[in-house]
């Protein structure tokens, strides 16, 4: 925890790393100063983009003391402001999974070999992120823990399957072999509590390592203090739920 | 999560953004995750030029309910237009 005698610092910006395939991609990274080793978080961006609010969320994170990475899902399909490269992406149908799980290993390689990380690390995302971070936890071997935020379409119908999202994330629940954080907010409409309840079930037959939080009044997103959704008591335990479990499971 | 229903047709017309005026190719109709209205989901509708960058975008987002009212008053005018003798058809 923070206290007001230490000298803390920060620093933050873009980088360029290999995503998927190698493919250079813009990232943003945030890291405290001092000589660590640190545990490290790849974040992994929501429909909306790359926007200011993941800016923070890194920086919140690397306040707490982890190396922070969060690269730009959308760095191949155009640059602009984060809106309308977003709204390109959308109209496309978002980015392939592969590609998003590819972009989270590149993310992940660069963080860990640095000098000053711990060797451990987590992966974090909301909305498609959280989606995304499941995902990514489920088919790569690179991740110690992640946090699923309101991961909706984990649980997809068959007509919902597309080329660019061809399996429904729940399909691949076996493969999870790390510490799981789910949050979700009971009035969301995506996933809706049935689907949560479904996603809890799998991952406990399965025998999974798993922590699931469900907010009685909070809908899709409640995070988000620059979105109406936004639900301060639910958002703050949230905050509090995600860095005791990391701190669990990444020291 | 974003449901990623995305319709999309070519469009002949004109839009003003934030450069001012541009040439429209195409619209996007999505009924997703809006940026700004205040509901979880929206009818969202982008009339873009991908030619000139992404930032060649006029964005409106709608509820639902908004977007049948908009599609009914076109309607209406492209009803009226049809009958009117000053309209040519274009």
């Amino acid at each position: 925890m923070y206290t007001t005698d230490q000298f803390e610092g920060m620093v933050a910006g873009t980088i360029t790393i290999e995503g998927d395939q190698g493919q250079k991609i813009n990232t943003y990274f945030a890291r405290p100063e001092g000589p660590g080793p640190f545990p490290s978080i790849v974040l992994i961006h929501h429909l909306p983009g790359w926007d200011e609010l993941y800016r923070e969320f890194t920086r919140k994170f690397a306040h707490h003391g982890y190396l922070a990475i969060s690269p730009d899902l959308y760095s191949r399909e155009a640059k602009g402001a984060p809106e309308d490269v977003a709204a390109a992406v959308r109209a496309e149908g978002g980015v392939s999974d592969a590609q998003a799980i590819g972009d989270a290993l590149g993310a992940a390689k660069y963080i860990l070999s640095l000098p000053n990380s711990n060797k451990k690390v987590g992966v974090f995302g909301t909305c498609s992120g959280g989606r995304h971070a499941f995902l990514a936890a489920c088919k790569l071997d690179i991740f110690n823990a992640v946090i699923e935020c309101w991961g909706g379409n984990v649980i997809m119908e068959d007509s919902q399957l597309t080329k660019k999202q061809p399996v429904s994330p729940n399909k691949f629940t076996e493969d999870l072999n790390i510490p799981i954080l789910g949050l979700f907010g009971n009035l969301d409409q995506s996933p809706t509590a049935a689907q949560v309840n479904q996603h809890e079930l799998e991952l406990k037959t399965a025998g999974k390592k798993y922590e699931f939080h469900r907010y009685e009044e909070a809908g899709h997103g409640f995070v988000y203090y620059d979105r109406p959704l936004y639900h301060q008591s639910s958002a703050i335990d949230a905050w509090d739920k995600m860095f005791n479990f990391l701190s669990k499971n990444l020291s | 999560m974003c449901t990623m229903i995305c319709e999309t047709t070519e469009l002949e017309g004109s839009a003003k953004g934030q450069k001012g005026w541009f040439k429209l190719k195409k619209v996007n109709v999505t009924y997703d995750h809006p940026f700004n209205a205040p509901w979880e989901y929206g009818i969202n509708i982008d009339f873009v030029n991908p030619d000139m960058g992404v930032g060649s975008r006029v964005a409106v987002e709608l509820s639902a309910q908004s977007a049948k009212e908009l599609i009914e008053t076109i309607t209406a005018a492209l009803k009226r237009g049809a009958i009117d003798p000053q309209i040519k058809t274009q």
